[in-house]
């Protein structure tokens, strides 16, 4: 599951982009009543992914990532839209149970090395991912 | 199943397996023959909602399924310090599961019980230190499996063909060498968490083979070894030569020699770092003890009550015990319920006390044997850490203040 670009969740979202240093397991890694990144020994502790695009290398950790990412979508504290390097099954599957069950779309997509370097912090992003069409990003400057 | 044929239920289910495969590059799915549900741990009402739509469905597991650890003990009940209302939801979530034709093991470690998976079956379990354990140490067949595709795997018996069910990602490309690393720290229980901490940091997602250690290294050292790299990395399966079922050898365990594959020797430097980074505190003032996480194996008690030796926890301290039911019986049977409890522990059964507000108020630091406990339990629980072999974690509770025996890490 390494390369892009893949739509692992369909959807369209725009968002300033919060790039993550260092994978994260959302279970154990962010509280989803807030957003708020609380694993201790992640670099970004204390940051809100809310509304951002979360740019992410790839997973890691529990498989209860999946229920965690999805009971923030439903509570509206969700990153936008994920951008990863390596597809992760388990980042999946919150966004698209978030879709079957409330039809709330956050898009999570792979993309190719050379566009995952691009996507710099305080950047904006605007994701396009279907199943039909694949992925397409627009980077835009916002002062 | 997908056109709803046999229920919208049955065909919620089909779509997210489909679904997920998509995701995987699968273009087919394959039969299973077990599976293991984490999706019974409450992590807000979106799990309930999506449990309640397939058991209002009615919807059944087609194959044997175990449940993974909840949000309650209810064995021990009256530990919950947690809010009414949470407790009611998780509740709900869980008779959910039952209502779905699942057995109510509440266990993390499906792998202690009698009736587990054999080599070479395919089989859908969530939980990431269950999955390494499955395909590294079984050998049965699980890819990575997140909340919600496990149940919908057990409902519609189908998981995508793809990932760790396949052999050819299943072979390591990473070899992690610890043939420089005394015999004296080898021999010791503390070494395998430690080393699967270091192993998930430099695997990330891969498959990595352990060379360098003794052969048929025991179950319960493997256990640690995964789920400590299962929670630092992204590693579903491991190989360890001489110990894992397809690493007879290197060779194997790679796909061929042929094959371009990475070494990473470990030094001493690199384990005493992987084991500092486990404790986020230095403080000797100790509030409670933690173990069993995963949940402790019938040998592990055996080894925690020779460690007693009959001694009492200090009073200060509380200590408690991760474990499953099976287990709880068996050991129940042996007598050492009865002496652990006489000792001042505290069993915890369904759940783990990093999930779930069981503990008392910590006043003091948290001391535990477990990686993966030491791993979690600040973000999810705001303890500070200390992370001890076994030996450490019984010798401190029963002084009352954290002791170290150091010396094996540096030899």
């Amino acid at each position: 599951m390494t390369g892009g670009p893949l739509v692992l969740s369909p959807g369209a979202a725009t968002g300033e982009i919060l790039r993550l240093d260092e994978p994260l397991s959302f279970w154990g890694g962010v509280d989803s009543s807030t957003g708020t990144i609380i694993d201790q020994r992640h670099p970004q502790v204390g940051l809100n992914m809310a509304g951002k695009v979360l740019v992410m290398e790839r997973g890691r950790g529990s498989s209860s990532g999946s229920s965690v990412l999805a009971e923030a979508i439903r509570a509206q504290t969700s990153p936008a839209a994920i951008v990863m390097a390596a597809g992760d099954e388990i980042v999946a599957l919150g966004a698209i149970v978030a879709d079957e069950i409330y039809g709330i779309q956050v898009p999570v997509v792979v993309v190719g090395d050379e566009a995952y370097a691009s996507l710099l912090n305080g950047l904006w992003l605007e994701v396009h991912a279907s199943d039909r069409d694949g992925v397409s990003l627009q980077l835009e400057t916002r002062p | 199943m997908l056109d709803g044929e046999e229920g919208p239920g049955l065909a919620l289910a089909m779509r997210v397996v489909t679904r997920v495969a998509a995701a995987m590059g699968a273009s087919k799915l394959l039969d299973i023959s077990d599976a293991h549900i984490d999706s019974c741990l409450d992590h807000g009402q979106a799990g309930v909602d999506f449990a309640s739509r397939l058991a209002a469905e009615g919807c059944q597991v087609r194959v044997p399924t175990t449940l993974n650890v909840s949000s309650l003990d209810l064995i021990h009940p009256d530990l919950y310090r947690g809010e009414e209302r949470t407790a009611l939801r998780a509740r709900e979530l869980m008779q959910y599961y039952e209502d779905m034709g699942c057995r109510p093991t509440w266990t993390c470690a499906p792998y202690q019980s009698e009736r587990r998976p054999g080599f070479g079956q395919h089989i859908a379990w969530a939980e990431s230190n269950a999955i390494v354990f499955a395909n590294s140490v079984l050998g049965a067949r699980t890819h990575r499996y997140g909340d919600f595709i496990d149940i919908c795997a057990a409902i519609t018996g189908r998981a995508p063909a793809a990932g760790l069910h396949l052999d050819e990602n299943r072979y390591a490309s990473l070899v992690v060498d610890v043939s420089s690393i005394s015999q004296l720290l080898i021999e010791r229980d503390v070494f395998y968490p430690v080393l699967g901490h270091l192993l998930g940091q430099v695997s990330g997602s891969r498959v990595p083979v352990i060379a360098g250690l003794p052969e048929q290294v025991n179950e319960d050292r493997l256990k640690a070894v995964g789920s400590a790299a299962a929670s630092s990395g992204a590693v579903g399966m491991f190989h360890c030569v001489g110990s894992t079922p397809e690493a007879p050898d290197l060779a194997i365990a790679c796909g061929g020699l042929d094959k371009a594959t990475e070494r990473l020797v470990v030094d001493m430097a690199m384990l005493c770092r992987a084991r500092d980074e486990l404790s986020t505190s230095a403080s000797t003032d100790l509030g409670i003890v933690s173990l069993g996480t995963p949940h402790y194996s019938v040998s592990e008690f055996e080894r925690l009550v020779r460690l007693m030796d009959g001694r009492q926890v200090h009073p200060s301290v509380s200590f408690y015990v991760s474990t499953g039911r099976e287990v709880l019986t068996e050991i129940g049977l042996r007598g050492w319920v009865a002496e652990l409890e006489a000792a001042g522990i505290q069993l915890v059964t369904d759940t783990c006390t990093y999930i779930t507000p069981v503990m008392a108020d910590c006043d003091g630091v948290a001391m535990t044997d477990s990686a993966k406990w030491a791993y979690y339990a600040p973000g999810n629980i705001g303890v500070d850490v200390v992370f001890g072999a076994t030996e450490d974690c019984v010798e401190s509770a029963v002084l009352g203040r954290v002791v170290r025996d150091d010396t094996v890490w540096s030899s």
